[in-house]
């Protein structure tokens, strides 16, 4: 058996973890965070993509490292520690995905080349209203060419320069009512609005639709199961995303827990703190077990997939959000002010686990997919 | 990232699995509901001891012992053990191996784990060269059991706490005093046990570790009823039980040391025996109904089921990345820290919750309950146990929080005062 990353995945990881560390500190985070005109970090964008980091997973022949899934999720696990302000997400686990899997040879050689060279962002949209997206709720039209419409969050929508969109091709509002459609959000009649998102180093804006002229992604009828399955494997990336960020918040918690004196004494000595960071390792240990098998089954293009991805999805936000939110807890008053950073984990956290399905949506994909993989 | 053997693990697993299909039965493919062969979910330690009652108890032990035999003439008995006390002198990946195959059959267990996992460990590291000659090979075979005479009424978590009275007359130590929570006393032949030689020194250094035989006149046996209306453990009375000072392991003052690598033995926690998990109740929501169909169906129901699943794989996947370590030679991280304490708390929340679909026939515990029998009626109570045997939930978080996490240890009473001048309460 060999279930971990090998020396190459490891020292990839090495290599990318002291790069972030260098490039990607928090007082480069605060500055997308502080500033509202600002939707991502451009410098560190054209860093990481000279690197090749956007072009992981993306072939050789499109411009790409033409590395595997594995590279992609070490990658995300460092993205995911360092709260880097890219639209790293969007753009490579969504848009490049969705291309690199449904996309034509002409569509392929249009779009990843840009995407994979970091000079072009690419994002999805699926989302209208509130509440769990669901085929009768997406009223956004495609006829005669054009989308006509209104998409909201939608996230790196303001930096994204290309759109993957689900909309109606007919009336009748079902699962085979829906087609994926390419946009170039440069168009005319694509209309951006601000939205100011829980975490802004994570933006989104909502789009309005129209008359914008869009091509037809993949088969017609066929977007629920296309983006099922993307959304599956993005589910990994943001796994390691977020198994990143629960450890560093970990990481965090213990140190001023050691350095904190009160009653005479390291805070980090009461039990009280202690079980809640034992508590906080167990979480994410079982995330990060998950995350390797849901890595496991998108490296391998396991059927597995939808139940490993779910698995990981569910497990990560859980270790995520109760790393994040116990790291203030531990850090007492100064915990909840604007100047240490614990905010960042904190509302990473929480939009993160929102960001493709609520964690409640995810837990429900996971049974329903146990449930049909009992049947066969 | 694959799940593929080396050519040699390989190799192995295909000696022992040939071995169990040749000479064990293999578990149904729902292994965890009761049934004749299987009337409980197995408990981790010793096998009970009143059900069924002393007969039943009897056979159980003969049938225990003829299966020792032939998985020792085989050599999978004690993998880890050197050839020279007749193991197999074997790596600790094909220990795991092992043990993930034996978990398919039925085969019995309990009785003979803490002698090779842990005791006959302790003799090889502290024990004579005859004693090593004269019990090692029979613990291996199961023609002598042994048990672990450590923890007392006011020693569990604390452990070094220890208080029965070991003294010194001529060649001869007086044991006098009690134990408790030992598994298998009563079918045990053999004993070590860890007594307190000098009440004035301090806490950790006035303790002499012994072993000894059950049948020693002044020491008597008595089981304890646990609330799940099986007893599992004993507590052990000792009456003026003198043993030579022969049967000393390490120098007198030095029991803690010699306890310490005790304890360091534990097995391999990866043949987990089968408990109650996700799989057992999500075939229980397949047929239980609630208020607006079956119990699967309903959304609450759902959420659930999807936190135990990811608690439940979480841990397996855990274990396969501590496999991974050892099949490259490496030490396993402190992964395998979690698994108890994790669960032990999911059976009793999926005990409990299982309770709760049933409704008001929850409340029955009897074999003719409709679904799945008693299972999540034991589970309810045996859970309650796992969390504290073994280390309980809190001792496994300190430990995670100290020896993994590396945060501070918490400030300690006992660690400058002789132990006579402890206060103790009311004990």
């Amino acid at each position: 058996m060999n279930f971990d990353f090998s020396d190459d995945q490891k020292l990839l990881r090495d290599q990318a973890r002291k790069f972030l560390f260098d490039k990607c500190d928090r007082k480069s985070v605060r500055t997308i965070l502080d500033d509202d005109q600002l939707h991502y970090h451009k410098e560190l964008w054209s860093q990481i993509s000279e690197m090749g980091w956007t072009g992981t997973a993306i072939p050789e022949e499109y411009g790409g490292l033409g590395l595997g899934m594995l590279e992609l999720c070490v990658i995300a696990e460092e993205l995911g520690r360092s709260l880097a302000p890219t639209p790293f997400s969007s753009s490579i686990y969504l848009f490049a995905e969705f291309i690199k899997n449904y996309g034509s040879e002409d569509q392929k050689k249009k779009f990843l080349p840009a995407i994979a060279s970091g000079e072009k962002i690419g994002t999805f949209a699926l989302s209208e209203t509130n509440g769990t997206p669901k085929p009768s709720n997406v009223k956004t039209k495609f006829s005669s060419g054009k989308i006509n419409g209104y998409k909201s969050p939608v996230s790196d929508g303001e930096s994204a320069d290309y759109l993957i969109i689900a909309a109606n091709s007919d009336d009748k509002g079902n699962r085979n009512s829906l087609s994926l459609y390419i946009v170039d959000l440069h168009e005319n009649g694509v209309n951006k609005t601000s939205l100011e998102t829980i975490d802004p180093t994570r933006p989104a804006c909502s789009i309005n639709f129209e008359n914008v002229e869009a091509e037809l992604l993949g088969e017609q009828g066929m977007a629920w199961d296309m983006t099922e399955n993307i959304l599956n494997r993005a589910a990994v990336l943001y796994s390691f995303e977020q198994v990143g960020g629960a450890q560093v918040s970990l990481d965090e918690a213990k140190k001023y827990s050691m350095e904190r004196f009160a009653f005479g004494r390291q805070i980090g000595s009461f039990q009280a703190l202690k079980h809640k960071m034992a508590d906080m390792y167990v979480k994410i240990e079982l995330a990060r077990s998950n995350a390797y098998y849901g890595a496991w089954a998108l490296s391998t293009d396991s059927n597995e997939l939808p139940v490993a991805a779910a698995g990981a999805r569910v497990s990560a936000s859980d270790a995520f959000n109760y790393a994040a939110k116990e790291n203030i807890q531990i850090h007492g008053g100064v915990g909840f002010t604007w100047d240490y950073d614990c905010h960042l984990f904190y509302r990473r956290s929480k939009l993160l686990s929102l960001n493709i399905g609520s964690t409640r949506q995810w837990k429900e994909n996971l049974i329903s997919n146990l449930e049909k993989r009992n049947i066969v | 990232m694959d799940f593929n053997d080396s050519q040699q693990e390989a190799a192995f697993r295909k000696e022992a699995r040939d071995f169990l299909e040749a000479n064990a039965e293999k578990r149904s493919i729902i292994s965890d509901k009761p049934n004749d062969k299987n009337p409980q979910i197995a408990v981790a330690g010793a096998p009970e001891t009143v059900k069924g009652g002393k007969e039943a108890a009897q056979e159980a032990l003969e049938r225990a012992k003829v299966w020792q035999k032939k998985k020792a003439e085989a050599g999978f008995a004690a993998i880890l053990w050197p050839k020279e006390f007749g193991g197999y002198g074997g790596s600790p990946i094909q220990q795991v191996i092992y043990s993930q195959e034996e978990h398919d059959y039925l085969v019995p267990s309990g009785y003979f784990e803490i002698g090779i996992g842990m005791l006959g460990p302790t003799m090889m590291v502290w024990g004579k060269d005859e004693d090593k000659k004269r019990y090692l090979p029979k613990m291996i075979t199961g023609e002598e059991i042994w048990c672990q005479l450590f923890s007392e009424p006011s020693a569990g978590s604390d452990l070094a706490g220890i208080k029965m009275k070991a003294e010194k007359d001529g060649n001869e130590w007086v044991l006098n005093g009690q134990k408790v929570w030992t598994s298998g006393a009563h079918f045990a032949d053999y004993g070590m046990i860890v007594a307190r030689s000098d009440p004035s020194a301090l806490k950790h250094k006035g303790l002499t570790y012994f072993y000894l035989d059950m049948k020693t006149p002044g020491i008597e046996v008595r089981p304890i009823k646990q609330i799940s209306g099986t007893s599992n453990f004993n507590e052990v009375f000792f009456n003026d039980v003198r043993i030579p000072d022969s049967q000393r392991l390490g120098g007198e003052g030095e029991g803690w040391k010699v306890a310490l690598t005790t304890l360091m033995n534990e097995r391999l926690a990866v043949g987990d025996p089968p408990g109650l998990d996700f799989d057992q109740i999500f075939e229980a929501t397949k047929e239980l109904e609630v208020e607006d169909g079956l119990a699967i169906k309903n959304s609450e129901v759902r959420q659930k089921m999807a936190d135990w699943y990811v608690q439940s794989r979480g841990l397996q996947y855990t274990k396969f990345r501590s496999i991974t370590a050892l099949s490259k030679g490496q030490t396993p991280g402190p992964e395998l820290s979690i698994s108890k304490l994790v669960t032990a708390s999911k059976m009793q929340d999926v005990s409990a919750y299982a309770l709760e679909l049933m409704d008001s026939s929850g409340m029955v515990h009897h074999d003719q309950n409709p679904v799945l029998k008693n299972l999540f009626q034991n589970g309810y109570f045996f859970s309650a146990a796992m969390r504290i045997a073994g280390g309980t939930d809190e001792v496994l978080r300190n430990i995670i929080a100290e020896r993994v996490l590396g945060l501070p240890q918490d400030e300690r009473a006992d660690k400058k005062v002789p132990f006579n001048e402890l206060p103790s309460g009311k004990n």
